[in-house]
């Protein structure tokens, strides 16, 4: 067997080695009750050729996103990464290293994560910025529990405009650490709600922005009201690209932003790995949970890094960490990390304005189809609109033209009676042939 | 000065109790880093958790020896955390307490009898 | 002949082999390789992207006009930079890495290639199901051979990681334990030998953690357990093989005596590599156990992630289990994705879409090459090398638990050191300087300067004995007095030992402007 570099003669050499009779004098512990000698009833081993065929086969029955005109955002959306990403990530000193607790033999990985977090403090506009959670949406529940342990507070009011996900997730973990969550109704201009939700037993409130409806909102009023009433203000982005254009979260009076960073780097890959985002204020930086970075000097004086604040971790402080995180998503964090650095800030710039341009043009073809209605005010890559008919079954429809309409609704949300309600997305990927072709079905479903 | 079993001593003025840990805990515990100090008003019972102790690889505990309220936790340590390597029985103190019940205190080890334990270990 | 006059010498005359610095601090082919940010990349950019059409006008005051701070460069410098910063890691590509409980074996690069299909890697999580069935079955087919290889009847695919997995699975033992009224039990028995992630979960799901004491042998006391179960008890953590590398010889009694105190048994299925296609958790009484995809199923470690910790339920927290999970539907797949209807008694959701397919393209293509033959293979060649190891430095090292076997992972305390003036610390720098990773150090918790060493089944005989000289070399060598070797080291890393108290006194954890560059290399001292 190709990755099995034992010989029949090395094992029978180690056993006398040992002193064992068989392999099976080394598994003497099991029970005899848990002993199977025979094989268990799966298909026996198989060459490359035999699992490429398998595993390709399965693949075909998918639509990637790149296949034709595609629209589906809604928390994952596509983007073009550069070749380089993937190519650096699968250098065998990324690919197959541990985690960084050697750091003499890790200034590899240790100099990306300090970059990572750099880079990640710059873009939320805030202080300090952790080595990266499994995802944004583990990140938003982190950011509240974090909360509560820095308030003492119990009570978190989410956004109706949080990415439906997002705010299942967080009621999961917060409910099962006794915390009170209020999940205000879903809307467009959800925002607006928020600060009425705010009162002197509240930890935080979770805003997001763009919202799940793509609309985007200044948040610094309901970061002050949070403030006045002794909460933090939690901010959330899903789409790591509108970082390039939009103000930025610690501008805006956030005293923690989450996002996901999949759009920066990572494929999409339906649904992970992906990457979280997690960056706060310096005076919080005790109550952060997941690894950090931090520079120090060498025995000779060089400058070097370490995962620092170790003490916050689930290793060492065991029940009493701030959080039972360990693996997090290295990996993805190094390909935003160059994805990032080909892009720089001049970049990043470009990519959100074209993402922005774009949605524009979508915005209006779709908005010049009879029947259709633009609901989001102000966006930045996605929208959401009213369609003459049920969402899901236009998307089915549209199927037959090649063409992946975008997100219902419904699909995240199927209580909120928004079954018309379709979320489109645009960006870098996105063509005016993808767009026409959009409109037209569209069209002459609506004339049908 | 008293001390516990768990390496913390206490220094008396009148009622005000200065606590800190021993310098043998400071040099088990290796280069401190950071201090949890208690916030002033907060009330304990002798055996309470009061204070927390960084190293690098470890959180330490650190507990009451006495009842009372917390007069005030020592901030100058986190700028200069190292103080606790350095003067553990003296400037590295971590809070002032008045002291509910004079009994606790009468009832600690007093120095040798602390080194006599030292020496059990 | 007509003369040549290109002769050069082609043999190195014999030099002084006392080191000569270099004159500019550079060392051969590895660099020194600043931050990004000190490379004066501030308005440059490696990537080329269309002019947009249509302005942000429309975003009015919405816009960020403070500058963002980060540099970019071209795709040359980019590379350069990546490239030169992996030259210091060290990697399983490179040696045996004995990290125990990390199962360190190889990352079949077959796994990569299949995941980069687009059908998977440019699938959207919220794609028409009718689009992603291909997704769906393969989603299918591991939770198939995942159940198989456990012998339990189902699995939540979601989790992110192993500490992932684990507060899935107490949260769905609470969530049982609510249903049957039985909300009031509030502690989770965790034994001492326990990865910390165990007790972390526990208290992040609100539960109050009490250990269990262990025995000479290394294993779970059966008469504390006893002892210690009570009405009050939700589950017990137990992980098989444990921290130690041993089989919990008990594990049977250890679940029905949980069993009968109405109690889950939670296990800790890290250490799943040694008893792979042998063993079934499910004929062990195991309630609920996560599977590290990045452990036992060779998915890469890539530097801290990401893994992914699928957790099999038994038949009473089946319908626990959190949304969303994929179901066989006439002749294709469906994903049941909100929480009522089918999902009502599930806990919830623990995270957006699905769960890491990336992970599970490559642990299925790991899976369909060894095959029920292969599986079975690996998990005896993981212990045989572990015991070789065992039985080799035992030597030299003193083997915390020295009768009898261990499984795939073999455990040494700080014995034999006494008197050398070596820590278990200053031993594993010095395995750096001969060209290996240090094992796990000072865990388990339960001995005394822990030495965790787990080769596992990819590693080939030439390489463990590699290992084995090394280390029975550095052994002998702290024992005749050598300490400079080991107080010291290492000392041909990239870098010496760094100071982490520095760090954590004045943590510096981003780049500022106007804080120190790289220190100017030093210029020869003759």
């Amino acid at each position: 067997m190709r990755y099995l570099p034992l010989t029949p003669a090395d094992r029978a050499e180690m056993l006398a080695v040992i002193g064992a009779g068989s392999i099976d004098a080394l598994f003497a512990d099991v029970p005899a009750a848990a002993r199977k000698a025979e094989l268990f009833d799966l298909p026996l081993h198989a060459g490359e050729m035999e699992v490429e065929r398998a595993l390709s086969a399965l693949a075909a029955l998918n639509r990637p996103a790149g296949a034709g005109p595609f629209f589906c955002g809604a928390g994952a959306y596509k983007h073009h990464v550069p070749a380089s990403v993937d190519h650096i990530i699968q250098r065998s000193e990324f690919l197959t290293s541990y985690t960084p607790y050697q750091p003499e033999i890790a200034q590899g990985t240790l100099q990306v994560l300090f970059e990572f977090q750099t880079q990640v403090a710059a873009l939320t506009g805030l202080d300090v910025a952790n080595a990266s959670m499994y995802d944004g949406s583990t990140a938003t529940a982190e950011a509240v529990m974090m909360a509560q342990r820095v308030t003492r507070r119990k009570k978190a009011v989410l956004s109706g405009g949080l990415h439906s996900h997002y705010a299942s997730v967080t009621q999961t973990i917060a409910h099962a650490e006794g915390m009170d969550i209020t999940r205000l109704a879903a809307a467009i201009d959800a925002e607006a709600a928020v600060v009425d939700a705010i009162d002197a037993d509240t930890a935080c409130v979770v805003v997001q922005t763009p919202n799940v409806f793509g609309t985007v909102t200044d948040v610094t009023a309901i970061a002050e009201a949070a403030h006045a009433a002794g909460a933090l203000l939690i901010v959330v982005t899903t789409e790591a690209v509108s970082f390039g254009l939009l103000k930025s979260p610690g501008e805006m009076g956030a005293d923690i932003a989450v996002a996901e960073g999949q759009s920066i780097g990572v494929g999409l890959n339906y649904g992970g790995p992906y990457v979280g985002l997690f960056a706060t204020r310096e005076k919080f930086v005790r109550q952060m949970p997941g690894r950090l970075c931090g520079e120090t000097v060498d025995a000779e004086g060089r400058r070097g890094f370490v995962l620092t604040l170790s003490t916050r971790e689930q290793h060492i402080r065991r029940e009493k960490a701030t959080s039972n995180i360990c693996t997090n998503s290295g990996l993805c964090a190094l390909a935003f990390t160059i994805h990032l650095s080909l892009l720089g800030e001049r970049g990043l710039r470009e990519l959100a304005a074209l993402n922005h341009s774009r949605a524009r043009e979508l915005r209006a073809a779709l908005a010049a189809v009879p029947g259709v209605e633009v609901l989001t005010p102000r966006f930045f890559n996605e929208f959401a609109v009213r369609l003459p008919g049920d969402a899901a079954q236009t998307v089915e429809a549209l199927l037959a033209d090649d063409i992946v309409a975008g997100v219902p609704f419904s699909r995240l949300d199927p209580q909120a009676g928004m079954g018309d309600v379709l979320l489109v997305a645009a960006t870098e990927t996105t063509t005016s042939a993808d767009i026409a072709a959009f409109a037209a079905a569209l069209k002459g479903r609506a004339t049908r | 000065m008293r001390f516990t079993k768990d390496h913390e001593w206490v220094a008396l003025d009148g009622d005000v109790a200065t606590i800190g840990i021993t310098a043998y805990a400071a040099e088990q515990l290796g280069d401190v880093v950071f201090v949890e100090t208690p916030e002033a008003g907060k009330t304990v019972k002798a055996g309470d958790g009061l204070a927390v102790v960084e190293s690098v690889k470890a959180a330490s505990d650190v507990y009451a020896p006495i009842s009372g309220q917390v007069l005030e936790g020592n901030a100058a340590l986190a700028d200069t955390p190292e103080t606790v390597n350095a003067e553990p029985e003296s400037a590295g103190w971590f809070a002032k307490v008045k002291l509910a019940d004079k009994a606790e205190y009468d009832a600690l080890m007093d120095r040798p009898a602390y080194e006599a334990f030292l020496g059990t270990l | 002949m007509s003369m040549s006059n290109v002769g050069r010498p082609t043999t190195p005359h014999a030099a002084n082999s006392e080191g000569h610095a270099s004159l500019t601090g550079g060392r051969g082919l590895l660099q020194d390789e600043p931050l990004i940010f000190e490379l004066d990349g501030w308005n440059k950019t490696g990537v080329d992207l269309a002019a947009p059409e249509h302005d942000a006008s429309d975003l009015g005051d919405l816009v960020r006009t403070a500058p963002i701070g980060i540099p970019g460069l071209s795709e040359p410098e980019t590379l350069r930079h990546y490239v030169r910063l992996s030259q210091k890691n060290h990697a399983i590509d490179l040696a045996l890495y004995p990290l125990g409980s990390c199962t360190m074996k190889h990352n079949p690069r077959l796994n990569e290639k299949m995941a980069r299909l687009p059908g998977f890697g440019d699938l959207h999580p919220l794609a028409p199901i009718s689009t992603a069935q291909g997704a769906l079955a393969l989603m299918d087919q591991l939770a198939h051979w995942l159940k198989t290889l456990t012998g339990m009847p189902a699995v939540a695919l979601s989790p992110k990681a192993g500490a992932h997995g684990e507060l899935c699975g107490l949260l769905t033992i609470k969530a049982a334990h609510e249903a049957k009224g039985q909300g009031h039990r509030r502690t989770v028995l965790v034994p001492t030998s326990a990865h910390g992630t165990n007790p972390a979960t526990a208290a992040f799901v609100g539960y109050s953690v009490t250990e269990i004491a262990q025995t000479e042998d290394g294993r779970v006391d059966l008469a504390d357990l006893e002892a210690k179960l009570s009405s009050e008890v939700a589950a017990i953590m137990v992980t098989n093989p444990n921290t130690c590398g041993l089989f919990e010889r008990d594990i049977i009694e250890i679940a029905r005596l949980t069993h009968a105190a109405g109690a889950y048994f939670y296990c800790d299925g890290a250490n799943f590599n040694a008893i792979v296609g042998r063993v079934r958790p499910g004929d062990l009484g195991v309630d609920a156990m996560h599977i590290n995809l990045h452990k036992t199923f060779s998915t890469p470690h890539g530097g801290g992630g990401p893994g992914a910790g699928p957790v099999v339920l038994s038949e009473a927290l089946a319908p626990f289990a959190p949304a969303p999970w994929v179901v066989a539907d006439g002749d294709g797949f469906r994903l049941v994705e909100a929480t009522e209807g089918p999902a009502a008694q599930g806990f919830g959701r623990m995270v957006a879409f699905q769960g890491q397919m990336g992970m599970f393209v490559r642990a299925l293509a790991y899976m369909l090459s060894h095959g029920s033959d292969g599986l079975r293979q690996v998990a005896e060649d993981a212990v045989l090398n572990a015991n070789y190891i065992k039985a080799r430095l035992a030597t030299v090292m003193t083997p915390a638990f020295p009768d009898g076997p261990c499984m795939h992972e073999a455990l040494f305390d700080d014995t034999w050191l006494e008197g050398t003036g070596v820590t278990t610390l200053d031993f594993a720098k010095a395995m750096i300087d001969e060209g290996f990773h240090p094992m796990t150090m000072y865990f388990p918790l339960v001995v005394h300067g822990a030495m965790l060493i787990e080769p596992t089944e990819t590693e080939p005989k030439q390489e463990l004995d590699r290992f084995c000289d090394a280390l029975i070399a550095l052994a002998n060598a702290a024992k005749a007095g050598d300490a400079d070797r080991f107080k010291g080291a290492p000392y041909l890393a990239p870098l010496r030992r760094l100071d982490e108290t520095q760090a954590a006194r004045k943590p510096k954890l981003t780049w500022q402007r106007g804080s120190n560059t790289v220190s100017p290399a030093p210029l020869a001292a003759e």
